[in-house]
């Protein structure tokens, strides 16, 4: 590699970040409302995290520790390749735990571990619009915003009863904030809404393509939309972890042969790798594995 | 007493010197008329009189250049004119409807019929599902859709169901007016007369008071109490509506009426 | 009989010996505008007046504006002057709404042609003009069904339209939906033309009832015989035509 100095700390110059910060602040004094900001060319796709990437930068301070979480694991390509992004341009430490972790970046999970106060979680957002699916016009879903027009919200969950029997979002699953604002909480399992309200981390969302950054500050109210005689539920596989045993986390399925034998296990590695190193065992799992 | 107490009656609405202009081009202007509780009024006039721009003007959509338009809202009479748009909107899904000539302006194609007639209830913050389906099916029974047409879309509809579910749609929540444009406009000639039918019945069983633009003659006859003609912008005409088309006074209604085809 | 309390007290003979209908020094006339804006004189100073109970008779020659002035009284034809008292309301002067409240409870019309939205049901055009009124669904339908079934309208008929019907049948069916409400006056455009004998009987015998209850009616009759038994008096409408200077 060519020496890495040339970039300024964390990639971004300090105006852009400064916008964004802006951007950030405005979020958080508004929780829920989407702030538009001036999204910037990053070295990786859309749909590869840029506005997560983007909020990230803006948030780093050098003595931060960085995780980062792809489904809930620290090894997966888009992982492993963003926390190496930030080690090599901000030159920050990174750790795979999440409670040693100040900054956290997410795709599609909320750690199982529960976050703390001075902890900051980015979510990586492809459409931060929650009405878009059934509003296909921008100008339209502001004006709805703006006069808390949230009829077509229960629309969509409506047709979902209709169609098979049960609110059949799983995830995506629209909450709303504060009484306010009804915020899409990016693709993460409807297992994780009840740890959006309430939460001691700050929570930060930046859909990079969409050119929309928002957020719930520490102990937000965040209520997931349902039906009276149709409860939100935060479902999961009826199983345990097949590696650590654990009744009450987020599972994967994983087929393992092609007799399609299959097993469950945790999609938070951390939690799972944490739990095995401190002598809990699942049906298929190993006292050494994990690391 | 009943007929003095009737005509002591507050309008719904109440327009007075209603203008809108397209540049130096007249939209509508100098329009005023009083609507009342269960009254029917009919708009008839070629295309470009003015007559769906008035409508635009009165429902919302458009804002007039200059002139009241008050609805007597349940806090009392507001001008809709001056209202916050979050407040007309409001109006707007609770005590007003608004049928557009094409069902595809007024549905939501991807969505089935019962979450179609259901949206008005969700958007009031009805949060039963139960209830709103059992609204939705009796809503379009009333519109004679089958009950088994409830998880439907609309695109599997024919034109004239189309239409009957946008009705069913709009009249959900009891509003008290009803903007139509051309309701029948694109229907047959005998899904017409059932879609008539059906109107006559519901705006006499929930005592709508209804304004119906239309450019025809034959529907405003069997449909509207009183009868407005427009012809460049101006109301010429005004009156009951059988007097109006049997008895025109204005040269443009005596030319209008003498047009129509005799079958 | 039916009795309703649909009808004010004030228009009980009983309580009120004035005229229901009261016509003063009216006159009309029509201006085509697309003929030249010729102005065409067709009445004037006419004058007349109906107690409850009392049956008038329109007569002369025809064109001579019997069924112009019946179509006045309707507020069908705007009067040029003058005033015409239906009960309180001048329907020569009054608002659209007025004259659409007298229509649903005070003024009934049987006109020589029918007018129904197609593919109504027949008892349903009967029954209609109670359901505007208010009275519940089923009790209009079933003085519907009383009504249609003593003017000879076979049953199977009922739920069919009365569009596709004969000349007789439909005029039977306009009777019905004229007398279904007991109006307190009421006008009738040759009720019994294109009836048979059997079915003349039962609209005379319904005209006689409604005068039995108090109602003023205006009549145009052609059929003599009925002309003669039911008006009290007639008014020859030719002297109201106006003169050609």
């Amino acid at each position: 590699m060519t020496d890495q100095t040339a970039y300024n700390f964390a990639y971004l110059d300090e105006q852009t970040k400064r916008m964004i910060r802006r951007a950030i602040l405005k979020g958080v004094a508004i929780p829920g409302y989407q702030v538009p900001f001036a999204s910037r060319e990053m070295p990786m796709p859309y749909g590869w995290g840029t506005g997560g990437v983007q909020v990230t930068s803006a948030c780093l301070v050098p003595e931060d520790r960085l995780k980062v979480i792809d489904q809930g694991a620290d090894d997966t390509t888009n992982a492993v390749s963003i926390r190496r992004f930030f080690q090599r341009t901000a030159g920050i430490e990174v750790t795979e735990a999440t409670a040693d972790a100040t900054v956290i970046q997410t795709r599609h999970r909320i750690p199982e571990t529960p976050l703390t106060e001075g902890q900051i979680l980015v979510y990586q957002v492809p459409i931060p619009e929650p009405l878009r699916f059934l509003e296909p016009r921008e100008t339209e879903t502001r004006k709805m915003h703006e006069l808390e027009d949230y009829g077509l919200m229960h629309v969509k969950l409506y047709e979902d009863i209709s169609r098979h029997g049960q609110i059949a979002t799983a995830y995506d699953y629209p909450v709303k904030v504060e009484g306010r604002y009804v915020m899409d909480p990016s693709p993460i399992p409807k297992f994780d809404n009840p740890k959006l309200g309430g939460n001691a981390a700050i929570q930060l969302f930046g859909a990079g393509r969409e050119q929309r950054i928002y957020a719930l500050p520490p102990y937000t109210q965040a209520i997931s939309l349902d039906f009276d005689d149709y409860p939100f539920t935060a479902s999961k596989a009826d199983h345990a972890c097949d590696l650590c045993g654990a009744p009450d986390s987020y599972l994967d399925e994983v087929i393992t042969d092609d007799q399609g034998s299959r097993m469950f296990v945790c999609s938070d590695t951390d939690f799972c790798g944490s739990r095995r190193a401190a002598g809990h065992i699942g049906p298929m799992g190993t006292p050494s594995a994990g690391g | 007493m009943s007929i003095l107490a009737k005509m002591k009656m507050q309008p719904l609405l109440s327009v007075r010197d209603l203008a809108k202009f397209y540049g130096g081009r007249i939209g509508c202007a100098d329009v005023g008329f009083d609507l009342y509780p269960g009254e029917v009024l009919g708009i008839v006039g070629e295309s470009g009189s003015g007559k769906s721009t008035l409508l635009s003007c009165l429902a919302g959509h458009l804002a007039p250049d200059r002139g009241e338009v008050i609805f007597d809202t349940k806090e009392g009479l507001r001008d809709t004119v001056l209202m916050a748009e979050a407040a007309r909107r409001r109006l707007a899904r609770t005590d007003w409807a608004y049928v557009h000539q094409n069902p595809r302006d007024g549905l939501r194609m991807g969505v089935s019929a019962g979450g179609n007639v259901g949206e008005r209830l969700m958007a009031v913050g009805a949060r039963h599902y139960g209830q709103i389906r059992d609204a939705a099916v009796d809503w379009l029974g009333r519109v004679e859709i089958a009950a088994d047409r409830v998880d439907d879309r609309p695109s599997a509809f024919s034109g004239g169901m189309q239409q009957r579910l946008q009705i069913a749609r709009n009249l959900v929540t009891g509003p008290r007016l009803v903007f139509m444009d051309e309701p029948t406009g694109g229907l047959d000639v005998s899904v017409q007369a059932r879609l008539l039918d059906l109107l006559r019945g519901l705006v006499r069983e929930m005592g709508l008071s209804a304004i119906i633009v239309t450019h025809d003659l034959a529907v405003v006859r069997l449909l509207a109490d009183r009868l407005m003609v427009m012809k460049g912008g101006y109301v010429v005409e005004q009156g009951l509506t059988d007097q109006v088309l049997d008895d025109p006074q204005h040269e443009y209604t005596q030319l209008l009426v003498s047009s129509v085809l005799q079958v | 009989m039916i009795r309703s309390t649909n009808i004010p007290s004030f228009w009980s003979p009983r309580f009120c010996r004035c005229d229901v209908i009261t016509i003063s020094n009216l006159s009309k006339s029509f201006t085509l505008h697309n003929q030249g804006a010729a102005v065409i004189p067709v009445m004037t100073g006419a004058n007349l007046g109906v107690a409850p109970g009392e049956c008038l008779g329109l007569v002369g020659a025809s064109g001579s504006g019997k069924s112009t002035l019946m179509r006045m009284i309707w507020g069908n034809y705007l009067a040029a002057s003058g005033s015409i008292m239906v009960g309180d309301v001048d329907v020569a002067k009054a608002a659209p709404r007025e004259i659409i409240t007298l229509r649903r409870g005070t003024l009934g019309y049987v006109s020589q042609f029918l007018r129904v939205v197609p593919r109504v049901p027949t008892m349903d055009v009967v029954a209609e003009p109670l359901l505007t009124l208010g009275v519940p669904a089923e009790e209009a339908r079933a003085r519907a069904m009383a009504l249609l079934a003593q003017l000879n309208i076979p049953e199977r008929l009922w739920s069919l339209s009365p569009t596709t019907f004969s000349g007789g049948e439909q005029q039977r069916v306009n009777i019905a939906r004229g007398f279904v409400h007991p109006y307190p006056a009421l006008l009738l455009d040759e009720p019994t033309a294109s009836l048979d004998l059997v079915n003349r009987e039962v609209v005379l015998t319904l005209i006689e009832a409604a005068k039995a209850r108090g109602a003023a009616i205006i009549g145009i009759f052609h059929d003599e015989q009925a002309r003669a038994r039911l008006c009290d008096r007639l008014v020859d409408v030719t002297q109201f035509t106006p003169k050609v200077a």
